[in-house]
């Protein structure tokens, strides 16, 4: 198992940690509820240097994420970032990105998902056929977000660069917490705003960084936050999670990712991808709250009110906020219409579920 | 971590407080903290006779569900039901408020079966 930057500090702390996506990670510290309020209505701190991140150069680098992303990065200038995702050749997705401009046309920053580092890897390199120069920076990134209404006022003490007045998806490079060459980016996964502070790992960096954090923030009530209340916080607001929500096999349309899927320009499997939108997809990935009590859980089936199947759900929890059972689901399109009543499968009972609008909160 | 001398328990991470032929059951402050923030626990085994280890129920945590094991054969007397609106008692008060079921012992010998506060300290390595 590999650890981050952070591990040892996370130890220190008395987190509950487990394994994920091979790396030693902190699931909860004072607990998954009084972490997802911090972050709602204060601000939080999340490890998330087992993310991986990769470096793409050359005149050509833009043509190859054009190629494999679903998203139209030709439209990022400097210090723009974007959601993006890389299609498969059979209708599903390999994995969800965020794709940062560093310099336009030449220096690009993709951030993937632990899990899929090597995949991804290969998945792009498989199409790197004009000698783009790829570098995997994954084992020696640090990356920490820290995300909630107050983050950014907190973390603006920590450097000169103006990170108060970064708009949604863009960034900043600079000096942060007197350690040089940091991505401040005004990117995460909470909806509740805040930054993400990407940072190479050496010289302690880490250890320096959380401190300072922590140093300007703790006063204020800003807390360390596991990766249990992260999933919450995101499922609150309609994110999918690789793995859970989208995978190898669902589209980016029915997943909801159309905004992402930019038929301006060819890309790994467009052409399906275009007719699928054109003829309509079959499912859809919704949003259902729990009526009857009860919790849903990835891969709990979804039927009718007939008891035959009609779908399944990817990602189900309490909402902390929300104070409800909440999940999302790909139900077949008929069921998919906001206000439905859809049942959700626990065990030996079929409990009452409506369809809801995404985001929840 | 606390556990009560006077209490019984299971490798399921059950506690059991034997009074004659009545039992309460809980789980333990290990399990509780292992579950994280409990948000249901699900109970429809009132007035079923059941034998040790069936499911009695399922306790419901923000992000994981885990099945109730009977810990002794019997039958299912009362649930604790100020814990439909208020589940939080399992992580706040595990011994006390947080007791789930109330049971009749069918068999007094299997009470010799359970661990003592001792012997459950040792299985989760405390």
């Amino acid at each position: 198992m590999k650890n981050t930057p952070f591990t040892a500090i996370h130890l220190a702390l008395g987190a509950k940690m487990a394994e994920f996506a091979g790396y030693n990670m902190p699931i909860s510290y004072s607990g998954i509820n009084e972490e997802h309020h911090t972050v709602r209505n204060n601000a939080g701190v999340f490890d998330v240097s087992h993310m991986g991140e990769f470096i793409l150069r050359g005149d050509k680098a833009l043509d190859l994420i054009q190629r494999v992303t679903s998203n139209d990065a030709s439209k990022l200038s400097n210090g723009k970032a974007q959601y993006s995702c890389l299609p498969n050749t059979t209708g599903g997705i390999v994995d969800d990105l965020l794709v940062y401009c560093i310099e336009e046309n030449k220096v690009y920053l993709l951030v993937v998902n632990a899990s899929n580092i090597e995949k991804d890897w290969n998945w792009i390199s498989s199409y790197n056929t004009e000698g783009v120069e790829m570098e995997n920076i994954s084992d020696r990134t640090g990356l920490l977000a820290v995300q909630g209404p107050n983050a950014v006022k907190y973390m603006q003490e920590l450097t000169d660069m103006d990170i108060t007045n970064l708009k949604y998806y863009t960034f900043a490079k600079g000096t942060f917490a007197g350690v040089e060459n940091v991505i401040v980016s005004a990117t995460g996964y909470t909806g509740s705003g805040g930054v993400e502070i990407y940072f190479d790992d050496k010289d302690g960096a880490g250890e320096k960084i959380w401190n300072e954090i922590f140093r300007v923030g703790a006063p204020h009530g800003l807390k360390p936050i596991g990766l249990a209340a992260r999933d919450t916080l995101r499922l609150e607001k309609g994110f999918c999670l690789y793995g859970n929500d989208i995978n190898d096999s669902t589209s980016p349309l029915e997943a909801g990712l159309g905004w992402i899927t930019k038929f301006t320009k060819e890309f790994t499997n467009s052409e399906y991808l275009a007719a699928q939108k054109a003829n309509g997809v079959s499912r859809k990935l919704i949003g259902f709250e729990m009526v009857d009590k009860g919790i849903p859980r990835h891969d709990y089936t979804i039927v009718d009110a007939n008891n035959k199947a009609i779908g399944v759900v990817t990602s189900g929890t309490q909402a902390p906020s929300l104070g409800k059972a909440i999940g999302m689901a790909y139900v077949a399109k008929e069921h998919a219409a906001e206000g439905s009543e859809i049942f959700v499968q626990v065990r030996d009972k079929a409990l009452k579920a409506v369809v809801v609008k995404i985001p929840f909160a | 971590m606390q556990f009560p001398e006077a209490l019984k328990y299971t490798k399921d991470h059950e506690w059991i407080k034997i009074e004659g032929d009545v039992a309460t059951v809980g789980i333990t402050e290990f399990a509780q903290r292992e579950l994280g923030d409990i948000v249901f626990v699900d109970i429809d085994t009132v007035g079923k006779a059941l034998q040790t280890n069936d499911v009695f129920g399922t306790v419901e945590a923000v992000k994981t569900v885990s099945d109730l094991f009977l810990p002794l054969s019997g039958t299912v007397t009362e649930f604790n039901s100020s814990l439909d609106t208020a589940p939080e008692a399992v992580n706040q008060d595990p011994y006390g408020a947080g007791w789930m079921v109330k049971m009749t012992i069918a068999n007094q010998a299997e009470v010799a079966d359970l661990l003592d506060a001792a012997g459950y300290k040792a299985l989760i390595g405390e």
